[in-house]
């Protein structure tokens, strides 16, 4: 089993702890002058996507994480499962709700996104930053009330809803950052 | 800061020396790692870039009896981070004559002249057992290791790293509970230090759990530690013994002893007492700066 020792912390390294894989966010060395050193490590679960505090000895090892992140592009839903692509390979993974998460309210036919592979099994996949989605349901749009920048919300093709401007209507397309859920502007096709 | 620092010993009559910064000696400090250095032309002999200029330093001492201070380069392999940094400068200085108490009064007027722009005086003058009776409610000459653990998980949260004695534990302790919650922008001195962290001081014979050491502390950083000095032959050592032995049981080189100093101490080293401080960190809180490499001119990872 591959594993790390302190010395080679760095932010982005993949790890075991408890069981899950994780990802080191930060490394502080800590050290008495005349003691015992120490490594406090910033640490994010990959799978449950927290984040904790962790001190290790220096010159412990910990079990290296084998965690791959892949482009992939998303194909359709069946209902269960959520069905990537390997753009390369042509390698389908049907992966589960319980990896998605939140994701799945971004997730459009044909976008690209990054799937976390851990042992070659998908825990976590990461839409683009930005998606362009139709408005399907939303209050009737109020023209010439757009100086006042109120919003109303607006349920979009995939799910998720989204606070708009109320001049939008029904068939818009908006321009999304999943990352924080705002509303970003308009979109052409 | 190094003129007001020269000046400030040229008031005192302490006399600037230099010193090698390589030896064919290297500390047996466990937690200390000396890098080696070998050449082309002598393969055979193995020179250790200094940790500290300690020992030569105090062979002066046994020679001359003189106060003297230096400002040099010191070298610790592995010792990388925001506040640490391979090499760095030292100002080391000894005084003879000079008691714990003397030492610690002679750093505070050093130090709150270089940091009058960041420090509130007085500083704070505590104990070992003190601080952790008051920021963790236990005893740390007599805590058991599982108390100790205890009570680092009750503190932080998390679940402390293996560690093999009780010195560990309470090296954790100082550096991840303690350390953050001394007052900042002000001088903390905390003395009394364990007999067992204390390699080159002597024991305090009032209390002889504890070693004639302090450290001190500002906004979190460790500025600079003291002893008074141990001028016993044999006791010293037996102690470089002894840490030769811990180091080969934790896996790791034994290192040739420096019989010059040892001779030096058997010729009569003077009772004095001696500090380093670390000029890195003290620039640090001068510039308001968190990471060191911010206070160099070139970090490690850029030579």
């Amino acid at each position: 089993m591959a594993s790390y020792s302190t010395n080679e912390f760095r932010s982005g390294l993949k790890i075991m702890m408890d069981g899950d894989p994780c990802s080191i966010i930060e490394n502080e060395f800590v050290k008495p002058g005349k003691g015992q050193a120490f490594n406090r490590v910033k640490i994010r679960n990959l799978k449950t996507g927290r984040v904790l505090e962790k001190t290790f000895k220096s010159g412990d090892s910990v079990e290296a994480a084998d965690v791959v992140d892949t482009d992939m592009q998303y194909l359709y839903n069946d209902g269960e499962s959520w069905h990537f692509m390997h753009p390369e390979s042509f390698e389908q993974f049907a992966i589960g709700a319980e990896a998605l998460g939140d994701s799945t309210q971004w997730l459009k036919e044909q976008d690209m996104c990054v799937v976390t592979l851990w042992n070659d099994n998908p825990i976590a996949v990461t839409p683009p930053n930005h998606v362009i989605l139709q408005i399907t349901e939303t209050d009737p749009g109020v023209r010439g009330d757009t100086a006042q920048g109120g919003t109303k919300p607006a349920t979009c093709e995939t799910g998720a809803v989204v606070k708009v401007p109320l001049f939008l209507e029904q068939g818009d397309l908006i321009k999304v950052d999943t990352r924080t859920g705002d509303y970003l502007g308009r979109a052409k096709e | 800061m190094l003129q007001r620092i020269r000046a400030f010993f040229d008031l005192h009559g302490v006399m600037e020396v230099e010193t090698p910064v390589l030896s064919r000696a290297a500390t047996s400090e466990v937690h200390l790692d000396s890098w080696c250095v070998t050449s082309n032309d002598q393969p055979e002999q193995t020179y250790f870039l200094q940790t500290s200029p300690e020992l030569f330093m105090k062979r002066l001492l046994a020679d001359s009896a003189e106060d003297i201070y230096q400002i040099c380069k010191v070298f610790r392999a592995g010792e990388q981070g925001t506040r640490h940094n391979p090499e760095f400068t030292l100002l080391e200085w000894y005084r003879v004559g000079f008691d714990l108490a003397a030492l610690m009064q002679e750093v505070e007027s050093l130090l709150n002249e270089l940091l009058s722009n960041c420090i509130r005086a007085p500083a704070m003058h505590t104990t070992y057992e003190a601080v952790f009776q008051d920021i963790l409610h236990i005893d740390p000459f007599s805590a058991s290791m599982e108390q100790l653990t205890q009570c680092y998980q009750d503190k932080t949260g998390s679940q402390p790293p293996s560690m093999s004695n009780r010195q560990d534990a309470l090296d954790l302790l100082m550096s991840e509970v303690i350390e953050p919650a001394l007052p900042a922008n002000r001088l903390v001195f905390v003395n009394g230090y364990p007999a067992q962290q204390a390699s080159l001081a002597r024991i305090d014979d009032n209390d002889p759990r504890t070693a004639r050491r302090f450290e001190v502390f500002c906004g979190g950083l460790e500025l600079a530690n003291g002893f008074e000095e141990l001028t016993d032959a044999n006791e010293q050592q037996q102690r470089m013994h002894h840490e030769n032995q811990q180091r080969q049981a934790a896996g790791l080189d034994e290192v040739p002893l420096d019989e010059h100093f040892l001779s030096a101490l058997r010729a009569g080293l003077p009772a004095c007492s001696g500090v380093a401080v670390g000029l890195d960190r003290i620039l640090m809180l001068m510039t308001n700066e968190t990471q060191i490499d911010r206070v160099i001119s070139f970090s490690a990872d850029r030579t």
